[in-house]
């Protein structure tokens, strides 16, 4: 089926595309911190979107879950709470750029020699076929990992742990002043920690008489 | 039908499978909006009760049109916007709120072959969708530019991040034993009578997913991020009229969804309790609406928790328990008692 002479595919590709092109360069370009972490986020959804052309849902879903989901909200939260001057942070834009230019420059060169047209053409990469409605991406990845590539994701998985272990030990600190709560503690009181009973004789007050009386005036409205 | 047909030419297959997909999208959200209408009422009715008091009586039988009257009411309000707020993003937080609460319902199945869209991976979708709502609270709140606002959605932001860790994880048991992410098939692995449903090898599990959807939602005992004694409303202070409304219907959209998807993956869904009895899209029904109470009974009973019990509850607690029974389900399928486990 075909629009004006376009796929629906690419009328999809390419209108995602370009929503994730404005997204990712307004990331750089807007002047409001958490603008730039909104556009970052739509430009994560997008490229999702993109992700879900090329059959590969579980990508798709676990990009939105991860980065939308989890860092990016850490992320807002961050941005949030810092009071950010901007144009202290533009003031040393002009120092850096003769150096700055050239390293962007060269990195930009480094990345169209390697996913550029020579390598990544249209005739060098084959359109992958369509798999039939049953494929499962997810059960498929899902074996690929546990099996073919089961060492690489195992160490990928111990350089998070240890980056975890290492991020908490760094910042985890015994805060002397900090005011903390022992649930145990709490849960555990008995009402002999709290209350002490005093036995006292039983003693006739002095002044009883003048208590009937007040009483009385009370009784009477005075 | 034909003459349809006829106008659309070589388009018809397209345009007649959007226009079928938009009548199921239909016919899932307004019964799901008139739900949430009378779960606000429903809500008003147990609670009053439960306190020894009548509740809403006033508009129609027993109050029955109470929640019209406050729709018409809300529809009918100016919407302000305060002065200092960010005016586009203060307008596009009900709208991100009230957006995934009502997308993640299609992956939900309502009975055999009865769901919109058949889904391989219907579980991290629900996951990521019930995720992304914690944005509509945080741009609410932000957007308000006031400290209430703002303090609410930060405490939000904080509580849902954490609990959904524990959510998540009760989920793996589950995916475990049903050896799918796919939800019809997650009920069809319960099938045989209530002694084959996930609560019973996965209780901890069922238990920690049922208290952490509490806090997803920010509902009482853990509602700080409303907190009306400490922080006015929270997030939505500064919203009136519909907007406000808009925030209502989400929460509301997300308790029952968080209850449907108990239903589906610990209590069997729309199967039977006993074999012989017929399987049918009104036990999902009695189900969730047990669920429901409970959230209404939980709202009447307990008092809010302290904001940092909350934490502790979460990242001390839910977190280790739910890995403790991972790995016990993971032991206990490699032994001859797997059976029970699946």
């Amino acid at each position: 089926m075909t629009f004006f002479g376009l796929h629906f595919q690419d009328i999809v590709f390419y209108t995602l595309a370009i929503i994730l092109l404005f997204a990712a360069l307004s990331v750089i370009t807007t002047r409001n911190p958490v603008y730039a972490a909104l556009y970052l986020v739509l430009a994560f959804f997008t490229a999702a979107g993109i992700w879900l052309l090329l059959e590969a849902e579980f990508l798709a879903i676990a990009l939105v879950l991860v980065y939308v989901g989890a860092v990016m909200v850490l992320f807002l939260f961050v941005v949030m709470m810092l009071d950010i001057n901007l144009d202290k942070l533009r003031e040393g834009f002009w120092n850096a750029l003769p150096i700055a230019l050239p390293i962007g420059g060269l990195m930009a060169v480094e990345m169209v020699m390697i996913v550029g047209v020579r390598n990544f053409g249209a005739d060098k990469v084959l359109e992958p076929a369509a798999h039939p409605a049953d494929y499962s991406n997810t059960a498929e990845l899902g074996r690929v990992l546990y099996t073919d590539y089961l060492l690489a994701f195992e160490l990928a998985s111990v350089v998070l742990l240890v980056a975890i272990v290492a991020a908490i030990a760094l910042t985890l600190r015994d805060r002397k002043e900090s005011k903390f709560i022992d649930p145990a503690m709490q849960v555990s009181v008995k009402k002999s920690d709290r209350i002490r009973i005093l036995k006292m004789d039983a003693v006739v007050e002095e002044n009883a008489e003048t208590l009937s009386n007040v009483a009385e005036n009370a009784k009477e409205g005075k | 039908m034909e003459w349809l047909a006829n106008l659309f030419g070589s388009y018809w297959p397209a345009v007649a499978l959007t226009g079928w997909t938009l009548i199921k999208i239909v016919a899932i959200v307004a019964p799901l909006m008139g739900a949430i209408a009378y779960l606000t009422l429903a809500e008003r009715k147990v609670i009053g009760y439960m306190q020894v008091r009548i509740g809403p009586n006033r508009v129609g039988y027993f109050g029955l049109l109470q929640p019209l009257a406050d729709g018409i009411k809300l529809l009918f309000k100016e919407i302000v916007l305060p002065t200092a707020s960010n005016k586009t993003l203060f307008l596009l937080g009900p709208v991100l709120a009230i957006a995934p609460a009502f997308a993640a319902w299609a992956v939900i199945p309502f009975d055999m072959n009865m769901v919109l869209a058949d889904l391989d991976a219907g579980l991290i979708y629900i996951l990521a969708m019930t995720s992304v709502a914690v944005y509509g609270v945080i741009i609410a709140g932000w957007a308000s530019n006031s400290k209430y606002a703002f303090l609410g959605s930060l405490r939000s932001a904080a509580q849902i991040v954490s609990y959904e860790i524990a959510m998540g994880f009760a989920l793996v048991g589950v995916l475990m034993c049903a050896n799918s992410l796919n939800l019809g098939k997650i009920v069809m692995g319960q099938v045989g009578g209530f002694w084959h449903w996930y609560f019973l090898p996965l209780f901890p599990l069922f238990i920690v997913y049922f208290i952490s959807a509490v806090a997803e939602t920010n509902r009482a005992p853990f509602d700080v991020a409303e907190g009306e004694s400490e922080i006015v409303a929270g997030f939505h202070v500064e919203y009136s009229g519909m907007a406000f409304a808009v925030f209502f219907l989400a929460e509301y959209a997300n308790i029952i969804l968080v209850s449907t998807l108990a239903a589906l993956m610990f209590l069997g869904g729309w199967l039977s309790p006993l074999p012989f009895i017929q399987d049918s899209f009104l036990w999902l029904l009695v189900k969730v609406g047990f669920l429901l109470f409970l959230f209404l009974w939980f709202r009447a009973t307990f008092p809010r928790y302290r904001y940092d019990q909350i934490m502790r509850l979460g990242w001390k607690v839910f977190i280790p328990i739910t890995i403790v029974w991972i790995v016990f389900i993971g032991g206990m399928m490699q032994t001859p008692w797997a059976r029970f486990f699946h």
